[in-house]
């Protein structure tokens, strides 16, 4: 006598059925929450922001106490120092990647380096931001400026640009890398041409991730550079700047006049939105770019 | 446990020599010695495990990829240890090719898989590498197959031709040897057939080691046959008398499958 393969009428609520519901329920259940949240969070901002966007907002500094005009000096100095940091955190992280893991060994001092860089990922960004004042600021006499901000973000930036960049590098295959050897490549040769080719795509969407992520932040750049208020645009690196997630705060936390400030906040709060979008948009054509022309 | 068979210094190609292989303190090759012909194809068999790959590694210094590795002994190829502090890698792997188990294209187009080893190392002209690209793919019969469509990606091939594909690469920079290990393994038996018509066609040229669990292949590509047990080098003859007199009750066993 064979076993039927049928479905048995209260297969519904066999043990192991069950189970299988509830469990792909509960995954299901956290990925909409988190979907919610953000779509609840975005739709706030947009929707309360949108009014004071216009032409004016975008193209002029903040008149009347920050009450009229624009937001044109943040935008600008947001942009300069992520630009800065940028400059710091990718080739130094992709470097000191590349160093890790096809140079270095396995010993004992390349594992203590690898846990110090995950654990700097995770120091407060206001411990870097007095870290900042003591070196920047004050040792190299930077001053307050753009430059002091924009390294002092790219500290932060740096591990993890450092681990992302590690982790496109272990993605190639090492076969990748045993042929090439095994043609006659040198160590470099093997890395440059059948290696980094490869990870670059990994490498770039790492590090769009973490400058994203640094153009946000206030307290690494509130002691180092960030002023409160400037009516005009910075003219060299060792200029003082407005930036979009100061402002903000400032707008939303330190301005009296509570009613006015408030939609300056939010409009203030959908451009550092957009301006993050454009730039994690930017990376994602990039990395298909560089995809597609590996391909063929 | 020793070569029975010899061959004139002439005829020579690889000595190996008193080869001890450790992976840290575990010893994975214990006192090999034997000389190896050239342009012949000599089959290396034996169970999992015996040190079969690590023993091809050691003639173009892939295990020193792996930082534990130690070896004693010398390795002769045309009479040079290959282990001398004066000796460049480089030129070595060059020299002595190598072609490994699972298909390991490039990502590019089949173009520059087989001009990656040209560009890397010396400068020629566009046209020299137009030339050999077509002479290796000729040479590893898969010119026929390949020559509209070189610009696409090696990876679009099916597996069988991604080996034929490795094997022209291989065959691109020249060398003298051809290490195959277990190329096979990772195809099936047409492609298989082909490959082995093909190692048979490379003899005229190269001396050739194959290493191979598959002692039917071994019986039909090669004509010698190294037997290695638990890291030792237990018989080595020519192949009809390894498979139908062996000396050695160990690799009698073996080849009519009484373990492995």
């Amino acid at each position: 006598m064979s076993r039927s393969i049928k479905k048995s009428k209260n297969n519904k609520f066999e043990k192991s059925v069950l189970l299988q519901w509830v469990g792909f329920f509960l995954v299901r259940l956290a990925t909409y929450a988190v979907l919610f949240i953000l779509i609840y969070f975005l739709y706030d901002i947009a929707s309360k922001g949108y009014k004071s966007i216009s032409w004016e907002f975008l193209t002029e500094a903040p008149r009347k106490g920050m009450t009229q005009g624009g937001i044109l000096p943040a935008i600008v100095g947001t942009f300069l120092v992520t630009m800065i940091t940028a400059i710091v955190a990718v080739p130094l992280g992709m470097a000191a990647a590349i160093y890790l893991n096809e140079y270095a060994g396995a010993g004992r001092l390349t594992r203590l380096i690898r846990l110090s860089i995950r654990n700097l990922a995770g120091v407060p960004s206001i411990v870097y931001g007095l870290f900042g004042v003591i070196l920047f600021v004050n040792i190299l006499k930077f001053g307050t400026s753009v430059l002091s901000a924009g390294l002092t973000l790219g500290l932060l930036t740096l591990p993890w640009t450092i681990t992302a960049s590690e982790e496109a590098l272990k993605s190639v295959p090492d076969a990748y890398r045993e042929g090439a050897l095994a043609l006659g490549a040198t160590k470099w040769q093997m890395i440059r041409t059948n290696v980094l080719p490869y990870s670059i795509p990994g490498m770039l969407t790492g590090a769009v991730l973490g400058l994203a992520r640094a153009a946000g932040e206030t307290a690494p750049i509130m002691f180092t550079g960030a002023a409160f208020y400037l009516p005009y645009l910075p003219r060299s690196l060792k200029d003082q700047f407005m930036a979009l997630p100061y402002h903000l705060y400032i707008m939303a936390t330190q301005h009296h006049a509570i009613d006015k400030a408030r939609a300056i906040a939010y409009g203030t709060a959908l451009v550092l939105i957009v301006f993050i979008v454009i730039f994690n948009l930017g990376a994602i054509i990039i990395r298909a770019r560089l995809r597609n022309k590996w391909r063929n | 446990m020793e070569q029975i068979i010899s061959f004139s210094p002439q005829e020579t190609k690889i000595q190996v020599q008193n080869l001890n292989l450790y992976y840290s303190k575990k010893q994975v090759l214990k006192n090999i010695s034997m000389n190896i012909p050239e342009r012949r194809v000599t089959a290396i068999i034996g169970p999992s495990g015996c040190g079969k790959s690590s023993f091809v590694r050691v003639l173009n210094r892939m295990n020193d990829l792996i930082p534990e590795a130690r070896v004693e002994g010398r390795v002769l190829i045309d009479g040079e240890n290959i282990y001398d502090p004066d000796v460049d890698v480089v030129a070595l792997r060059k020299k002595v090719g190598m072609v490994f188990q699972k298909p390991n294209p490039f990502p590019k187009s089949i173009f520059e898989n087989i001009a990656y080893g040209l560009r890397i190392g010396r400068h020629l002209k566009e046209e020299e590498i137009e030339f050999i690209v077509e002479k290796s793919l000729r040479q590893a019969a898969l010119w026929e197959e390949v020559k509209d469509r070189l610009n696409q990606n090696a990876m679009s091939l099916s597996g069988g031709q991604q080996q034929r594909l490795c094997i022209a690469r291989a065959l691109a920079v020249e060398p003298e040897i051809i290490l195959f290990d277990e190329p096979c393994s990772a195809i099936d038996p047409i492609a298989t057939a082909r490959i082995e018509e093909l190692i048979h066609e490379l003899k005229k040229d190269y001396t050739v080691l194959i290493v191979t669990h598959n002692m039917q292949q071994a019986a039909r590509v090669s004509d010698f046959t190294a037997f290695l047990w638990l890291g030792e080098l237990i018989e080595f003859d020519r192949t009809e008398k390894i498979f139908t007199n062996p000396v050695n009750k160990l690799t009698e066993d073996y080849i009519t499958g009484r373990f492995g």
